[in-house]
């Protein structure tokens, strides 16, 4: 165990490969190194960012789904309301028309029931002129008593 | 043969080891990528991010050098040390049959290792407490701490003196000691019947594969420490 130049040897070894190290082997590591790092924080800044980002369209899509549903139900309010306006509409033609044709349809009947109210009135007058001239036998004059006949039949 | 001896092999694995790490550290400088890292790569990053860490945690002052230094210490350190690990004859047998009669294939089981690092992390020491602190400043560190007063001079000189020469002694020593009686055990392991044993040398491989690594991480951490305490030019 005695001490000798081995001790000189090691300390020059030493200080070379310190020397070694110092300039070959720790530089390019620890920049890898600290790059890499830089790398990865930038990388999570993206990420959250792009999070963000993501966060903010969500938003947006919901707004426009809310705007989009509530648009959507606006129209088939609306189409709802046309459509109860064109069937109220309908109808009220409807009825309108019946209407019309039951009016001329008692009209109608009104005129055929006073021209049969004529008829029989006229049937009934010559009626009464054959009666009474049966019950007189022979002389009624057609002549004299025409003008009260009429006025007979008219009462009828 | 003198002080001007070499010990070979402990000087030969040493430096076989050292060039190991840069190699592959180099290798892996050589072709690193910013993006997802492979297997090799991943391993590198995790030990220089580790002792940035560490680094960055107990030296407060700026300088280049210190965690390249911090790096390998930690893994030379690491690597001279695990040659405990592969069993004990071993690589010996082989040399022995190569014609090599001795060999002592743990680089810090041998004294003048660890004092060759100590000693230069101790020039480093001084260099940069004359460095930072100046030639007075380092001076008056020295004499008037931690008694600041005239006639405690002598007192303080003493005890600075001893506790700076303490610290390269100590980092050197608590290396070897440990690395030394981990290797003797596995000697002592290594008499016995072959089929025994197991029954230690596994239980105290295991173990020392935490005694290994926490004395290259003692290693590195004091050395750190030390040339943080070095930096300090505030006045206590």
């Amino acid at each position: 165990m005695n001490i000798n130049a081995t001790l000189l040897g090691q300390a020059i070894s030493f200080a070379i490969f310190v020397w070694f190290c110092m300039k070959y082997v720790w530089p390019p590591l620890t920049a890898a190194m600290q790059e890499r790092q830089e790398k990865l924080s930038e990388g999570l800044q993206y990420a959250e960012k792009a999070e963000q980002e993501l966060a903010q369209a969500k938003e947006n899509v919901e707004l426009e789904l809310a705007t989009a549903k509530k648009q959507a139900a606006e129209i088939v309010e609306q189409a709802n309301k046309r459509a109860n306006q064109l069937v109220d509409e309908a109808k009220n033609d409807a009825i309108k028309v019946g209407e019309r044709v039951k009016q001329a349809a008692l009209d109608d009947i009104d005129q055929q029931v006073n021209r049969a109210k004529e008829d029989l009135r006229s049937q009934v007058a010559g009626l009464a002129v054959l009666g009474a001239e049966k019950i007189l036998s022979k002389s009624v004059d057609q002549g004299a008593h025409s003008e009260m006949l009429d006025k007979l039949a008219a009462e009828l | 043969m003198g002080f001007w001896a070499i010990h070979l092999d402990s000087m030969g694995w040493s430096i076989f080891l050292g060039i190991m790490f840069l190699f592959i550290f180099k290798k892996v400088a050589n072709g690193v990528t910013t993006g997802v890292p492979s297997g090799l790569q991943n391993f590198v990053e995790m030990i220089v991010e580790f002792i940035d860490d560490t680094v960055k945690d107990t030296f407060g002052h700026k300088n280049p050098l210190v965690a390249p230094l911090a790096l390998t210490i930690f893994v030379w350190v690491f690597l001279m040390n695990f040659m405990d690990l592969i069993p004990v004859d071993f690589i010996p047998y082989v040399a022995q049959a190569m014609g090599v009669g001795h060999m002592k294939v743990v680089p810090s089981t041998d004294p003048n290792i660890t004092l060759g690092m100590s000693f230069s992390i101790f020039a480093l020491i001084l260099f940069y407490s004359f460095k930072m602190k100046g030639v007075s400043g380092f001076s008056k560190e020295l004499a008037l701490h931690p008694f600041n007063h005239w006639a405690m001079i002598p007192f303080n000189l003493t005890l600075e003196l001893i506790g700076l020469f303490t610290k390269p002694i100590s980092l050197a020593l608590r290396l070897f000691g440990n690395m030394y009686a981990g290797e003797m055990i596995f000697i002592l392991i290594a008499l016995l019947p072959f089929w025994a044993q197991w029954t230690l040398s596994v239980p105290w491989a295991i173990f020392h594969i935490l005694i290994i690594t926490l004395q290259a991480f003692i290693f590195m951490v004091l050395t750190v420490v030390y040339l943080s305490m070095a930096h300090d030019t505030e006045s206590h």
